[in-house]
């Protein structure tokens, strides 16, 4: 694809270089190589286990030992007296390095550490997961005895702890490398196993109030997240509870670590791996499938530098069952007598066709293709409802959306490109989240921010939001507090004070430290939820102005920043060209061949409204889950308006949704399994994969293609390739002026009566979304559904810690238990936006910065 | 050669522990004339006594001083090692009980030289009743002015905090120690960085030990000659040797370094009557053990060496003719399985397999080639292990079969151990038998 360049981040700072002699052959390296990261640059590979070379040396295991000599102050090179840890000496000029292959000392202390190693190994490799993976078997069979001289007592454990519901530890095949200690103290700061005990008793274990005291969940470490599912307590005391716990299976060098969904279901050389990338959420993450006759087995992290290096969120690794639910639809359907029924693709296409010729021509269709897809179906639908539908009534954001949104999307994000990358947000001297959960709505982004703070940047990291949560704790973060829908006042008082400017009295309090957010290289992270909070998304532009900090849009799904660039949203063409700008349109007229509606659209909302009044006469839905609207009701209810009124609804989708129920014509599509396409991530980094499983389903670019020659038009996206040369001829730069965007007028915030609250809310990384379902090992690592607020909050209600509490609307109520919350801001209760017991959306038909009703448990009100 | 004492002289005195006492016998003059010094000054005139590491290392104490980078105004520690808990080991805490002002003015004294107003006494937690006496003594020394803010009128301020360890040899290693110090794990942390540059809290520290620490005062009070008088050129000044086992009368002798067991013997009365030596360890359990044939050699820290082991703590364990070599490694072995860290693989896994072999051989169930498996696997650990106990681990067993490779031999053929163990024991004994298949993995109910 050539619609962007991926820049590489690395500096091109002059790198001093060591000469060194490894095996007899000199090698030059950057200053600060470890000798075995030296060595493999050599081709010369070193046994290890505990060495990772995203973790810090540990030097515990003793593979790696070689033989090094040194020069000393004449020059003289002078053997060291023992053999040296490769993983944990540098290289230094001069050094002299024999490895296994040309000293007889390296290669007995190899041979030696493995015998030990193996000599309390058990031999199940025939059952264990790793079996054919093995580090320790395939380095067993390199630089290791062929036989074992040990006919002693093995050391032998009780067979697994389940650490939690997903992750079993086998502790008598484990050989202490500590990596995935080391994993969740360095990288994703949840640690949750530690090594226990001393000698040939030491063992990695879960978190014993016998063995170790607990700091108490009091401590500084953020509030208290409890999984749904059983699990064991980290070494705080709290209940294990990790995103990326997931990471340590595969880190680990033999089966002690194993996921309870993999353990005993296949052996790996049976399996075929395929590189892809993650469809949960918009990092792109390079993922690993491995399946087995044409069905998935596991996925892993894939290794990619750049974007998540070598980790992955559970959810990318686990939740991928979803794509083969037994809910799938794998032929299309068209109604008949009120009813579904299959029918060919032929009669399928071209009722549809029919249906939307007569919807267009009866008040128009619109569009509404969520914001799943890859960058080939976004374009495909984009051209498609302007040129086969002749409508701009086309918005993907199936979620809380403004038109101020739209606008900034189409100003800022559109056509930018890969702007602030994830190697930018580990090299920032301070990162700005506003509307955004890093840990929850950008899985991987959370564990960069988190480098960046850890390392040699020492990324200060700020939070516009209503908590703490545990995530920005171990972000080492500071917290600006704010109510839902009062973003806009804290960034419109920075914007002031970093300018210099005298803040007025009723200004967010600042006495935190936030000049570094004006120092050169400091990012802005704005989340898709500032769709919510009126004039949010243009005072971070404006800050984003004042200080120079650069700026980049985090949503959720994968789908929607592609979507941007091809043009899914009502006043948008592709490459950020206005609907309303003539030259523009006729740019983007001239590449699709075709005239285009001169019309701004309709956006989600107006779209609804439309259909729910008859304005509109038909609609054709991409992958929409109507819960996930901010009114479910009202969507379902337009849908329903449509049908009895004689419209038409088509239905593109992977697995029957409410709109399948709702749809004329059933259209089934690929999951991304099943496909190739490509992800444009939140950086602006085109993200393709291959098609990892043969299948005939067909990807919506396909079958928008075979619909619009139905209706006469040529979408140029039978293929992959065909949609990349179409793509292709949309994406020159738009020089003429870009959208404007105008602030919506901050609304006064509303008064909260007695026993009301405002209401904050977003979605954690593991919910009850369909996205995972089939996975009963993840789902009991999501968090429990709690409503959160301050302790004087709580009290005002009359509300205990624990205790639980109903949150209402005049349109239903959530029950749940408080969790008091220290330094929340007061009056507001935070509620999971979509987890089991908290469909916020679906339940209260409210969403953040409306009031809602908190009543005690047994209060008679 | 006569003894020399120094750190002793006072503990046949009256309430020999107390600060009054310590006073009387010209205590606290060195840190008196100490704080009218350079602090540089007197980090030359350590290095100038020739005062080496008093904890088995032997690395010269003023250069390590000298080691501290240039002061950039955040804190300096200075971190005692007390934990001495090394089979055959016994001479810090004697000292600490019967003359703890000794190493409060050594602290006082070197703190005020390297620039550190907080300074720390890591003692080994099961000597609770040394770990008081410390308390109560540098609670006096506070009360007396010789701590806390001004001492003594200088401008200097020392704060001293006395910390219990919680029953891990391991924690004498200086950066496992510095770790338990800090709450963490006590296991051995990864050089470099060095204690000197990123010790304690990551600020640069000096880790001594409680003699070479308390070998300070005199050498400030009566001068680097003095102390370099004794000894032998380069192993100068004087030192505690701890005489125990098959000894007439076991205790400290304080004489200068370069001393030889027999003289050592003749002082304490001999080997028990009628009995005659049979092997002995020169600095405890973890240097290579000694024979008849090294009664003369000077105990200096080249001597020993030159002779095959090291003068480590000058523990000397005393073995008469009585004793089982096989069963006394197999004690040894046992203790550094129990006391592996586990933090790296040839010390974690090779205790835990030594030890097995040597129940064996023990129990007359040892295989022919089991000394070489021993031999092998000693060399399999020996200066692979990530910090130095895996290789005290080994010189007892590779000592002993280098010795006494007829003994084990004898062990394995004749299926049993030909000595009576109560033979060599001081009171009445039975010795308990093992009973086969005893040993139980780690799963079976911890240790």
């Amino acid at each position: 694809m050539t619609v962007t360049t991926n820049n590489p981040t690395a500096e091109a700072a002059p790198v001093e270089l060591v000469t060194f002699t490894i095996d007899g052959t000199e090698v030059s390296v950057p200053k600060g190589t470890l000798i075995i990261r030296a060595a493999e640059q050599a081709g010369i590979q070193i046994p290890r286990f505990c060495d990772h070379p995203l973790l810090a040396p540990a030097g515990a295991c003793r593979q790696c030992l070689v033989e090094v000599a040194m020069p000393d102050r004449e020059g003289n090179v002078r053997p060291m007296p023992k053999p040296q840890a490769s993983c944990t000496m540098t290289v230094a000029p001069g050094m002299v390095v024999k490895t296994q292959h040309t000293s007889a000392v390296a290669d007995k202390a190899q041979q030696g550490v493995m015998e030990l190693l193996l000599m309390n190994h058990p031999l199940d490799c025939p059952v264990c997961d790793k079996g054919g993976e093995c580090p320790l078997q395939n380095q067993a069979m390199s630089n290791g005895r062929p036989e074992t001289r040990f006919v002693d007592v093995k050391r032998t454990f009780p067979k697994p702890i389940a650490l939690s519901t997903q992750i079993l530890l086998d502790r008598e095949r484990c050989v202490l490398c500590q990596r995935c200690t080391r994993f969740s103290e360095e990288i994703a700061g949840d640690a949750f196993i530690a090594l226990q005990d001393r000698g040939a008793h030491q063992q990695i274990g879960r978190f014993d109030e016998d063995v170790l005291g607990f700091a108490g969940a009091e401590s500084s470490t953020g509030p208290v997240d409890r999984p749904v599912g059983e699990a064991t307590t980290d070494t705080s005391g709290r209940p294990f509870s990790s995103y990326y716990s997931g990471n340590t299976v595969q880190i680990c060098p033999v089966g002690a670590l194993t996921g309870a969904g993999y353990r005993f279901r296949s052996r790996p050389f049976d399996l075929v791996s395929s590189e892809s990338i993650a469809e949960h959420d918009s990092c792109g993450s390079a993922i690993r499938i491995d399946h087995r006759r044409g069905q998935v087995l596991r996925r892993l992290s894939g290794e990619d530098p750049v974007v998540n290096e070598e980790w992955i969120t559970d959810k990318d690794r686990f939740a991928f069952t979803w794509q083969t639910a037994p809910d799938r639809i794998t032929t299309p359907l068209v109604r008949e007598d009120g009813e579904l029924r299959p029918a060919s693709w032929v009669e399928a296409l071209e009722i549809a066709a029919a249906g939307l010729a007569a919807a267009r021509d009866n008040g128009g269709v619109g569009v509404l293709p969520g914001g799943r897809l890859t960058v080939e179906d976004a374009f495909a639908w984009s051209r498609f409802a302007r040129t086969a539908l002749g409508t701009n009534d086309v918005d993907q954001r199936v979620r809380v959306h403004s038109a101020e949104e739209a606008a900034f999307l189409g100003r800022v994000v559109a056509g930018s490109g890969v702007g602030v990358t994830f190697g930018d947000l580990e090299h920032a001297p301070a990162v700005l989240l506003v509307g955004l959960e890093a840990e929850e709505e950008a899985g991987v982004t959370f564990l960069r921010l988190r480098k960046g703070a850890r390392g040699k940047a020492g990324t200060k990291v700020f939070s516009i939001a209503p908590y703490a949560t545990r995530g920005l704790a171990r972000l080492d973060g500071t917290l600006l507090p704010a109510a839902p829908g009062t973003e806009a006042e804290w960034l419109t008082s920075l914007t002031t004070s970093l300018g210099g400017g005298l803040l007025p009295a009723d200004a967010p309090t600042s006495d935190i430290d936030t000049s570094a957010l004006a120092q050169p290289g400091a990012v802005i992270l704005v989340g898709e939820r500032l769709a919510g909070s009126p004039g949010a998304y243009t005072a971070a532009l404006g800050l984003a102005e004042a200080t120079g900090a650069r700026l980049a849009w985090v949503p959720r799904r994968a789908g929607e920043r592609g979507g941007v660039e091809a043009g899914l949203l009502p006043g948008l063409l592709p490459g950020g060209r206005p609907v309303a700008d003539a030259t523009a349109r006729a740019e983007v007229a001239q590449a699709w061949g075709a005239e285009l509606p001169a019309t701004p659209g309709r956006d989600t909302a107006g779209i609804l409204g439309a259909l729910a009044s008859g304005a509109l006469g038909g609609a054709i839905v991409g992958g929409v889950e109507l819960a996930d609207l901010p009114d479910p009701a009202a969507a379902r209810a337009a849908l329903d308006a449509v049908r009895a009124r004689g419209g038409f609804v088509v239905s593109v989708e992977v697995r029957a949704s409410e709109v399948t129920e709702r749809a004329d014509v059933v259209l089934p599509v690929a999951p991304p399994v099943e496909r190739a396409g490509s992800y444009w991530n939140w950086e602006g980094r085109v993200r393709s994969f291959a098609a990892a499983l043969e299948s005939s389903a067909l990807p919506d670019h396909r079958v928008l293609h075979v619909l619009a020659q139905q209706l006469g038009v040529d979408l140029q996206a039978a293929s992959p390739a065909e949609a990349h040369l179409a793509i292709a001829l949309t994406q020159g730069a738009w020089e003429g002026d870009a959208v404007t965007i105008e602030s919506d007028v901050l609304a006064a915030p509303p008064a909260v009566g007695p026993g009301q609250a405002v209401l904050a809310t977003w979605r954690l990384l593991l919910d009850a979304a369909s996205g995972q379902e089939g996975e009963q090992f993840l789902a009991g690592t999501a968090k429990q559904a709690v409503a959160r607020m301050s302790a004087a909050t709580a009290a005002g209600f009359g509300v205990a810690d624990g205790g639980v509490v109903t949150v209402s609307t005049a349109r239903g109520s959530v029950r749940v238990p408080a969790a008091v919350t220290d330094g929340m801001v007061d009056g507001v209760v935070w509620l999971p936006l979509a987890s089991a017991g908290s469909r916020v959306h679906d339940t209260l038909g409210a969403t953040a910065g409306d009031l809602v009703t908190v009543t005690p448990e047994g209060d008679a009100r | 050669m006569n003894l020399t004492p120094v750190l002793t002289d006072t503990w046949d005195k009256d309430r020999s522990w107390r600060l009054a006492t310590y006073e009387r016998n010209g205590g606290y003059a060195g840190l008196k004339k100490a704080l009218t010094m350079e602090p540089a000054a007197l980090v030359q005139a350590v290095k100038d006594s020739g005062l080496r590491g008093r904890g088995g290392a032997g690395f010269p104490t003023g250069m390590k001083w000298g080691f501290l980078p240039p002061p950039d105004g955040g804190p300096r520690y200075l971190v005692v090692n007390a934990d001495e808990s090394e089979p055959g080991t016994c001479k810090d805490i004697p000292l600490m009980l019967a003359s703890p002002q000794h190493l409060i003015e050594g602290v006082a004294i070197t703190s005020f030289a390297i620039g550190c107003d907080h300074a720390f006494i890591y003692v080994r937690g099961e000597v609770l009743h040394v770990y008081r006496r410390l308390l109560n003594a540098v609670e006096e020394a506070y009360k007396a002015g010789y701590l806390g803010k001004n001492i003594q009128g200088s401008g200097f301020d020392l704060d001293v905090t006395v910390h219990a360890g919680a029953g891990a040899y391991i924690c004498g290693e200086e950066t496992a120690l510095l770790d338990s110090l800090e709450g963490l794990r006590g296991q051995p942390r990864l050089k470099p960085p060095f204690p000197a540059v990123a010790g304690l809290y990551a600020r640069p520290t000096v880790v001594n030990n409680v003699e070479s620490i308390a070998s300070v005062p005199a050498i400030v009070a009566r001068g680097a000659d003095w102390f370099a008088s004794m000894g032998t050129e380069k192993s100068q000044g004087h030192g505690l040797f701890s005489l125990s086992g098959h000894v007439t009368r076991p205790g400290q002798f304080e004489a200068p370094l370069g001393i030889t067991l027999r003289e050592l013997l003749e002082l304490s009365g001999g080997i028990r009557a009628g009995h005659e030596l049979k092997f002995w360890t020169p600095g405890g359990s973890s240097t290579p053990i000694f024979t008849q044939d090294h009664l003369d050699t000077p105990l200096d820290y080249e001597s020993v060496g030159a002779a095959g082991s090291m003068l480590g703590t000058r523990a000397l364990q005393i073995f008469d003719e009585t004793v089982c070599v096989v069963r006394a490694v197999s004690r040894w072995t046992d203790f550094y399985a129990h006391e592996s860290c586990g933090k790296c693989t040839p010390c974690r896994e090779g205790t835990y397999w030594l030890k097995q072999v040597l129940h064996r051989i023990e129990a007359g169930e040892g295989q022919d080639g089991d000394l070489e498996l021993l031999v092998d696997l000693c060399d399999n650990i020996l200066g692979k292990a990530f910090c130095a106990l895996g290789d005290g681990a080994v010189s007892p067993i590779t000592s002993s079969i280098e010795h006494f490779r007829d003994e084990y031999q004898a062990h394995i053929d004749g299926h049993g151990c030909p000595f009576d163990p109560s033979a060599s024991a001081l009171f009445p004994y039975t010795p308990k038998t093992r009973t086969p298949g005893a040993l139980t993995g780690a799963g079976a109910g911890g240790h």
